[in-house]
Parts: C-alpha cells; structure tokens; sequence
C-alpha cells in the first residue's frame, strides 16, 4: 500500500535549512570578495553579488518547482534526460564557446550555461533508474558494462571539452558504487593507483628504488600471507650475503660500479632464484603476488609516459608544482600563494566583514568563483571556516542518512549520487585552496559564484528532497 | 556481504575529510606565522612598473620620438600623517590650497575602507629636478611614495598627425582590462594603430612594508614580482628631413602633401598643415589641446588622410585609363578643342591650347574638351547600357586606389568617394533612366561628386610610375630594428588597368613637365626627368584649390608625389613648385631654385582669401 505524499510534512526542513543558510552566507562572501566601494549596493545587479542574488531567487523557484512535479516522473524520465544531457555535450563541442582553454560553454546573448554542471545530475539519475532495475549483483559482468558506461560517456565527452576538473567530479560516483556492492578491493587498488603515481612523480630519478620497493612489499605481503617467515629470512640473509660478496669484489678491484648498482645487481639473482624456487615448490598465491609485481613494475614506469601523454601541460605543472617539484610562483602557483596568505591572515577570528585586505585588493584571482573559500579564511577566520566546514559535513551526513532510509533503491542510489558529488566539490574545491591538492577548477557547491553551478546544485539536492517526501511510495 | 555497513565507512570518510581540512586550516591560519604576517594589513604594496614606450625612427634611424622621465607622486591613504603642507607645496611648486584640495578629494571618509589601501595618484608628472629635490624630504611624508612614468619626448617637431599623439585611457579603451585609471594610451596616428607594439608590458612589484609605511624590502623574495618588458622601438618609412622640409614649404598654408616610393610603397613624407608642435600635447597642462581643437585652422585635422578633396584636373590621368581599358579610347585619338566643350545649352570652357591633340598631348594640356568627349563615349559605349558602363567604369576607378581606405596603418584614413549609380539614382529623381553621360559629365575632369583623399592621390602616382601596380602605403619600415613589416605590405596589388595602357599615361605626364604647352612646364627640375599632372579644383566657396601629382626620374622613379593646397589658385602656380622642390631635395638633397623656395615662404594664406572673398 502506498501512503498518499503529504509534501510539507515529507520534505526534510533540516537539509532545506542547511541549504538556505549557505546559499546566503555564500552571496555574503561573494559580496565582500567584489565589493567596492563605488558600488556598495548589494542589490546592484551590474556586480556580482546583484546577479548572484538572482540566480538564489531563479533557483529557489527552480527547487520549489522540483518539489511540486510528482516523484515518480525523475525516474520515469532518467532515460531521456541522460541522453539529453549527452546531445548537449556533444552540441557544446561543435558550437561551444572556448573560455580558458576549455571547450565548455554556450552562450546565449549574455547568459552563459555550462551542460557538464547539468549531466552531474542526469548521470546520477541515469545511473539510480538503471541499479533501480537491474536483477542479480553489481559485479557481474553484464552490470559492470553498462554502469561503466553510463559514467565514463559523459566523463569521456568532457575530456574532450578540456575540463579536466568537471571529469575528475565523476570519480565520485565509485563511491556510489561502493555503497551498493563494489568490491572494497577495487577501490583500495585506485587508492593505492593514486598514491603511486604521485610517488613515482616524487621519485622520478629513482624509480627503480621505487620498483624495488614494490616488489619487496610483494614478497613481504606474500610472504606472511601463506605463512614463510622463515623462507623470508632465508631470502634477506642470502641477499645480504650476495651484496656482501659483491661489495667486497667491487671494493678490491676498484670500486668501478656505485652503490646502486650493486644493490640492483644483488637483488637480480636473489629474485631469480626465489622466482624459481616458487614455481617449483608450488607454493600458494603465486600467480596473484606475480600478476602484482608485474602490474605495479609497468605501472610505475608507464607513470611519466602517462603524464606526458595523458595530460595537458597546464594541468602537468599544477600537479608537479603541488607536489613541489616546480616552483612557478609567477603563474600556477600565485593563485595558491595568495590564496593561502589570504586565508592565513585570517587567524583565528578574521578580519571582519568586508576587512578583508588580500580579498579587496584583488590579490587572489577568480576570488568569487572558485577561489570564494578565501574570503571565507581571511574575513571570518578560523572560527568561520570551521563553521562552514561543519555545515558541509553536517548536511553530507544529513544527506546519506536521508539516502539510507529510502525504501527504492532508485531513491537510494541517487541519494549516494548527490552526497558524492556534493562531497567531492567540497573536498578538492577547499583542498586546492590550501594547497592539499593541485589547482582543480571547480566550484563550491552553493558558494561559488555563478549561475550553472548554483542552479545545478539546487536541481540536485532537491530531487533528492523529493525522491525523500515521496520515500514510502515505491520508485523504481 | 551486508552492504548496510559501509554507510558507516562512506560517513567516516566524509568525516576524516572535514577532519584534514579542518586541520589544515588550523595550521595555516593558527599555527604558521609565514602567511599571517605576508597577508598582514600594512604589508604588501602592488607598486606597478611602467616600461618606457618604444622609440619612433626614421628612415635614415634619427629619432623622432623618444622619452623623457617623470615622476608621479602617489599616495596610500590610510598611510597618510599629517604633515607640514607649506613645504611640501613649496617642494611641489604648486599653491598649498591644490595641496588641500587633493588630500580632501582622495582622503576616503572611512579610515579602514577599500580606498585607503589603494594607491592614488596624487600629483602627476613632476620633473626630474623636482622629483630630486622631494627624495630628500619624502621620508616626511608618510604614505606618500613616487611611481616612475615616461612621457614622449619630441626630438623633431614633425608630423604629428601621423604620429598621434599619447594621453591618458579613456573609459572606452578601459575594456581592454590592460589599462588602469591613469595609464597612457597612443591616440591617433602610429601612436595608436602600434600600441601594442611601443607601450611593452607592464610589471608589478610587491613590496613588504611594515606599520609606518616603510618600504622593508620585496614580498616574498620578489617571487611574485613580474618583470616589465619595454616597448618596441619602430622604424617609420618617414624620411625626417624632407618632412620638415615640406612642412616649412608649406607652413602658412592650408593642405595636405604625401610622398610615397613607389617601389615598395613606403610613404616618405605625409604632411598636413596647419599642424601644431606634438610637444604641446605633452605633460600636466593640457590646455593646449582645447586651444587646438577651437582653431579654426582645424590644426588637429589630418588632411593627408581625412580630407575629400575633389581632385580636379589629375584625375584626367586616371579617366585616361578607365578609357584606354574600356577600348573606347585609344592613345592616337585625337580631339579638337576650340575653346570649350559645347552640347545645346551645355558648355564646359577650356583654355588656349594648339588643336587637334593626341591623348598624351592632351594630357600634357589638361584639355577639358578631349576628356569630356571621352568621357562620354565611354559611358554611351553601345555595348552596355548607361548604368552597367558607368559600373563598370566605376570598378575600374576603385582598382586604382580611389572610393576605398587603401589600408594605410593609420586608424584615422578614411575612404573618400566615389558615387554608386545608385548615388545617381536618388539625386536625379524621378526615374532611375533620367541621368546621361552628359550629365556626369564634370566628372571627366575631376569635379562634381568624387573625393580622394591625398595619400589616395600619391598613390595613384605611384602606381603610374610603376607602370600599373602599387604596394599598399605604409608608415612602418622596422618593429625593434627587424623587417617585421606586416606581408600585406609586401603583396604587389595590381589595377584592373592591363599594364600595356600606361605608356600613353605616363607619356602624357611627361608631356605636362618637359613637353611644348606643357601646364607645368615651369617646374622642371634641372637634370630630373619628371612627370606630372596638375589639377585647378574648382571651389564654389573661394578661390581654387591647388593640386599636383608627380612622379620622378621618369625611367625607375624613386618618388611618387601628390599636393593639394586649399583656396590658393591654380595648380601650376603653388601645387606644382612644392612637388618640384620635394622631389628635388629627396633626390638631390636640396635645390638652387631659391627663388622658388622664397616665392612659396613668402605665401600667404589670408592674402589669396582676401581676394576670393
């Protein structure tokens, strides 16, 4: 049986609450990181913040509107708006307008959309409808096909607009898959993917320390795993005595070869031996230990062919200057500079409501879009940015509990899809200004200035308030 | 597996993020005390670092155009004590009252608002003895500092039209987001249309100052710190020398004059006069400008480029063409004159001359008669009709470098004008059919509604040295002392004329100058064989206007010519003698026809007024 929808009872207040507080503090902030003193109206619709109250009032109207269509035409219609959303990238890549290098915009008279925001929010749907659907498990592989695809369509036709930022947001939906079944396994393994690439960037000139390294763990993981400590120490004291040997040679003739070269030398034959001797004992786990070592060798080495081939040099140089192998302080790295002693001058309570010095003077490029977190650091402080921070988290939370308790696993499903995204905005947008990550353009959900984003996160959250009224009806 | 669980996971994920950020922040904004005191309120000045602009040369490298140093002194409000104002005014050299007046308008009401920490200008353009003289004493004034600026420099007082001239951004140009309130932009002439070229790039230092205003070092080890990239220095076609040499010939007149070498369609020297002296236009006072821009002289108005002058006589030259092209004329037509070219009621004088002439012969004669009948037979050619001929001739007028912008690098030329049909259509109401040959007929000598422009005029000259073709004239010879000159300059652009038909044309030039009944036979210059056209444009309004068109040596021609000098009669009396000098002292370096030289100095404008009027 199916409760008839009351919508004012069934929408969740507290998320609506949370909502509306930082769409507001967020126009605060753009109005002090433009503000000027000429034009100190905050109604003036010439600046920023006058337009950004406009887009709060059309995406309040849009959100009401979300709220009054009936439930079940979001899944209903999944289908078609997905492909809508593809044939609007496609479009932007034919008659789009390049801004910053990236094919990503159309422009309409003065208004300018950005179809990637909106896709977020077709791609979850699309996904939802078709995990709503599907009989048997996740892994299998029929599902596995067509999920990757639904995600790695749009993720594809972005590359191809040069935004590698709105790409990167689509590596949230493996947390939605790993809510609903995906091997823990997989994730550890881009996990561990990540922290060696970045390693193997760190340790470009020794590689092969690298490597070695890899291996090693491979046999230590390996070696515990089917119990061969002893075999283990074997193998450390038969090394240690092959190195031995080889220094000692090395030394008395003249020591021609250099210290790395020995310890390479020494491992080759230990590793060769050992190789053999497991392959012929048999022992268990063999194949997986050898199909790892083999993996992280080509991986790490494949590492420098794959950022220099893969990526854009302006995307290169901010993921090096990051990792401080580069210094540009001229260029990449003066927005993260003056970002980061915008939001240090703020101590611990801020400078004040539009006292911000850096935020004024315009220190920090694209301060209202992007980089609003700054205005937030330097004019409220320590104090503020851990209020904001908290309500993020707050309605993250908020979120995946207003996810759990839907009944359909349409529902569910996108609920995971708006907590991931939200989240993963939240996370690298807040990171890249305090240098935890390299400069990734994308916005602060409900700060940011800007129409696509505010809009596209509004539509986002709330179909899931909608979805969430109508929980006890079943929507598949 | 029970999934419920990783909602745990997934929340304690989220958690542990907001936990590192959280963290992160604490240590940046709490615990690191680099970013505290770089971001501190008194810390860092943005002090911009203008490039001097680009030098401008001539032909030969003299300079026209350089820079000279000035200081603006700038202050950072919120910085400012109060100090002894009567020193500083004495300093200055400007009433202690300017000094009030200044502090009132920039002090903001609010101490800690925007405008306090911004720097602005609070006195522009002191000097260098000035600016000495404050050094000393700056340390007194607190909050206030000096930005070095250059301004132009006049090393020549020559050609300011085509040079432009620099002044201050205006709201317009401030969408280009590379200028601020107070930069200086080129205006006009080269100054503008190379721009970007001559103003370089600007830089940005930022410097470290602590609570009492002082200057405690650059920011950040002046990793932040942008270099400014000085201005191209441009070579300009320009010969400096018989610049001024013409603007001396033709100082009390009112006109224009250009030179172009016809080889590579260089403009050797473009005149307009009145002119005025480009330094006015300089520095603080700029009162100059309105003085100039109220003269009824027009100084301010380029006549080279900007001026439609009906042509006159020397466009006799280019219907030649149009005729020769068309077949309906041939260089061995002849034509009686007796006086005046006479249908019905219809009569157009002509002066004394033998008869019957040949085509060179009559343009040597400038006889009205031979080019009305010519004319004529042209538009009344029985292969088309009246409009397609006039059409057709129209085309062929526009592909010798009239009733278009010839594409000069200046951003004031305009276009002049030739008429459409259509033109025609609207003027002779009621009925399209309703205008004939005879009635365009003035036209055949350069009168009723076209318009050239000057530098239009020297480039047909040169266009007829060459024996049928012209390279777009231009200013620019070099950017930074490299032949970067743009490829369009470089394209030979050819003339709808087949090149067979100038032989005549250029014979009949010649005529004019060395042969017998010659209208200018006057002018010739001893040992150069030269060609020419003069022109009578008459005026309704006052007397005629003078014009010439020349070309020299007659065998590879090295300069190409047109004058133009408004209300002062005849074109042989005053156009003629300017060209015969110009050429002269281009190829000869100077002239011992002083008598000439004198007769043109002693002209006087008002006189020949007085007389129209």
């Amino acid at each position: 049986m199916q409760r008839p929808t009351n919508l004012i009872n069934g929408i969740d207040w507290i998320t609506v609450g949370l909502y509306l507080v930082l769409v507001l503090t967020g126009w605060l902030n753009i109005y002090a990181s433009v503000f000027d003193e000429q034009n100190a109206n905050i109604l003036s619709i010439s600046q920023r913040y006058g337009k950004q109250l406009l887009w709060i009032i059309t995406a309040i109207s849009l959100a009401v509107m979300v709220c009054l269509i009936d439930a079940r035409f979001y899944s209903s219609f999944a289908y078609p708006v997905y492909i809508i959303g593809l044939l609007m990238l496609i479009a932007v890549l034919i008659v789009g307008k390049e801004v910053n290098n990236s094919k990503s915009w159309f422009e309409i008279g003065s208004l300018q959309i950005q179809p990637s925001e909106f896709v977020k929010i077709t791609t979850g749907l699309a996904l939802a409808k078709y995990m709503g659907n599907y009989s048997g498990k996740l892994m299998q592989f029929r599902n596995v096909i067509i999920i990757s695809a639904t995600v790695c369509l749009p993720v594809i036709l972005i590359l191809l607009q040069h935004d590698l930022g709105s790409a990167l947001v689509y590596l949230a939906f493996l947390i939605v898959l790993y809510r609903e079944g995906l091997h823990s396994a997989i994730l550890l393994f881009g996990m561990l993917a990540v922290v060696l690439f970045i390693l193997s960037l760190l340790m470009q000139d020794v590689q092969g320390y690298l490597a070695g390294g890899l291996i090693l763990l491979g046999f230590v993981v390996y070696l515990f795993k089917s119990r061969q400590i002893k075999l283990g120490l074997k193998g450390i004291g038969f090394f240690c005595m092959v190195f031995g040997v080889f220094f000692l040679v090395n030394l008395l003739t003249g020591a021609r070869f250099d210290i790395h070269e020995l310890l390479v030398g020494a491992f080759i034959p230990v590793f060769v031996f050992f190789a053999a001797f497991a392959a012929f004992r048999r022992l268990p786990h063999i194949r997986i230990i050898g199909l790892f070592i083999i993996c992280a060798l080509v991986f790490t080495f494949s590492v420098d062919f794959v950022f220099d081939k893969a990526l854009d040099p302006h995307h290169q140089k901010r993921i090096l200057v990051m990792l401080g192998k580069e210094s540009d302080p001229k260029g990449i790295e003066y927005n993260v500079i003056q970002s980061k002693i915008a939001i240090g001058s703020g101590g611990f309570s801020g400078k004040g409501f539009l006292q911000g010095t850096q935020t004024k003077l315009h220190f920090v490029p694209e301060q209202s879009t992007d980089f609003i977190f700054c205005t937030v650091g330097e004019e409220w402080g320590f104090a503020g940015v851990f209020v904001i921070v908290t309500l993020f988290i707050v309605l993250l939370l908020r979120l995946i509990f207003l996810a759990e308790r839907q009944r359909s696993v349409f529902s569910r499903v996108y609920g995971y899809s708006v907590v991931s995204i939200l989240f993963m905005h939240f996370g690298v947008n807040i990171a890249m200004t305090v240098e935890l990550m390299p400069v990734i353009g994308i916005p602060l959900p409900f700060f940011s200035y800007g129409g696509s984003s505010l809009w596209t996160f509004t539509i986002l959250l709330f179909i899931l308030l909608r979805l969430d009224a109508s929980r006890y009806e079943y929507i598949r | 597996m029970n999934l419920d669980i990783r909602k745990y996971a997934i929340g304690a994920f989220v958690i542990l993020t907001g936990i590192i950020l959280l963290g992160r922040l604490f240590f940046i904004q709490i615990i690191d005390d680099t970013y505290k005191a770089s971001g501190d309120n008194n810390s860092q000045r943005k002090v911009t670092q203008y490039p001097a602009r680009g030098q401008i040369l001539d032909r030969n490298n003299l300079q026209i155009v350089t820079n000279q140093a000035a200081y603006d002194l700038m202050i950072v409000p919120k910085d400012v004590q109060p100090f002894d104002t009567v020193e500083l005014a004495r300093i200055l050299d400007i009433p202690k009252e300017a000094i009030e007046t200044n502090l009132r308008r920039l002090m903001p009401k609010q101490r800690k608002s925007l405008s306090a920490y911004k720097p602005a200008l609070f006195l522009k353009q002191l000097s260098a003895e000035t600016y000495a003289v404050l050094q000393e004493h700056l340390y007194k004034y607190k909050g206030f500092f000096v930005q070095a600026r250059t301004l132009r420099n006049y090393v020549r007082p020559i050609a300011p039209h085509l040079l432009g001239y620099v002044a201050e951004v205006d709201s317009t140009e401030m969408k280009d987001t590379y200028y601020k309130i107070g930069d200086y932009i080129g205006k006009n002439g080269i100054e503008q249309y190379y721009e970007k070229e001559l103003r370089g790039k600007k830089g940005v230092n930022i410097y470290q100052v602590d609570v009492r205003g002082q200057v405690k070092g650059s920011f950040f080890n002046g990793e932040l710190d942008t270099m400014s990239v000085i201005g191209s220095d441009l070579t300009l076609s320009i010969d400096a020398e018989l610049q001024a040499y013409t603007e001396q010939l033709m100082g009390k007149m009112r006109g224009a004059a250009v030179a172009i070498e016809p080889s590579t369609g260089e403009i050797l020297m473009m005149t307009s006069v009145p002119n005025y002296d480009p330094s006015l236009l300089v520095g603080r006072v700029r009162s100059d400008y309105l003085k100039l821009s109220q003269d009824p002289g027009k100084p301010l108005f380029d006549r080279s480029v900007m001026s439609f002058y009906p042509p006159g006589s020397t466009f006799k030259v280019a219907q030649a063409l149009a005729g020769l092209q068309q077949g309906t004329l041939t260089p061995y037509t002849t034509c009686s004159c007796a006086g005046g070219y006479t249908v019905g009621r219809f009569h157009m004088g002509c002066h004394a001359h033998a008869s019957p002439l040949n085509l060179p012969q009559a343009i040597g004669n400038s006889c009205n008669t031979y080019f009305a009948t010519a004319f004529r037979r042209m538009l009344d050619d029985k292969e088309r009709s009246t409009r397609e001929n006039y059409r057709l001739w129209r085309e062929n007028i526009l592909s010798l470098g009239f009733g278009e912008k010839l594409g000069i690098d200046l951003p004031q030329e305009l276009s002049g004008k030739i008429p459409f049909a259509e033109d025609y259509d609207r003027k002779f109401f009621p009925t399209p059919e309703s205008w004939r040959s005879l009635t365009l007929v003035s036209l055949a000598i350069g009168q009723g509604e076209i318009e050239n422009t000057v530098v239009q005029m020297a480039n047909f000259a040169a266009l007829v040295a060459n024996g049928g073709y012209f390279y777009t004239p231009h200013l620019i010879k070099k950017i930074n002392g490299r032949d970067t000159v743009p490829p369009l300059y470089a394209e030979k652009r050819f003339t709808k004329v087949d090149t067979s038909h100038f032989k005549a044309v250029r014979e009949g030039m010649y005529h004019a100058v060395s042969g017998s009944g010659g209208t200018a036979r006057w002018v010739a210059i001893p040992d150069i064989e030269m060609c020419g056209k003069t022109g009578t444009a008459q005026n309704p309004h006052g007397t005629n206007h003078s014009v010439f068109i020349a070309y020299a040596p007659r065998n590879r021609p090295q300069i190409a010519v047109a004058v133009y000098v408004e209300n002062a009669g005849s074109g042989t009396s005053w156009a003629a003698p300017i060209a015969s000098l110009l050429i002269e002292k281009y190829l000869k370096g100077g002239t011992e026809r002083l008598w000439m030289e004198n007769r043109l100095l002693d002209f006087n404008l008002y006189d020949n007024h007085a007389t129209a009027n």
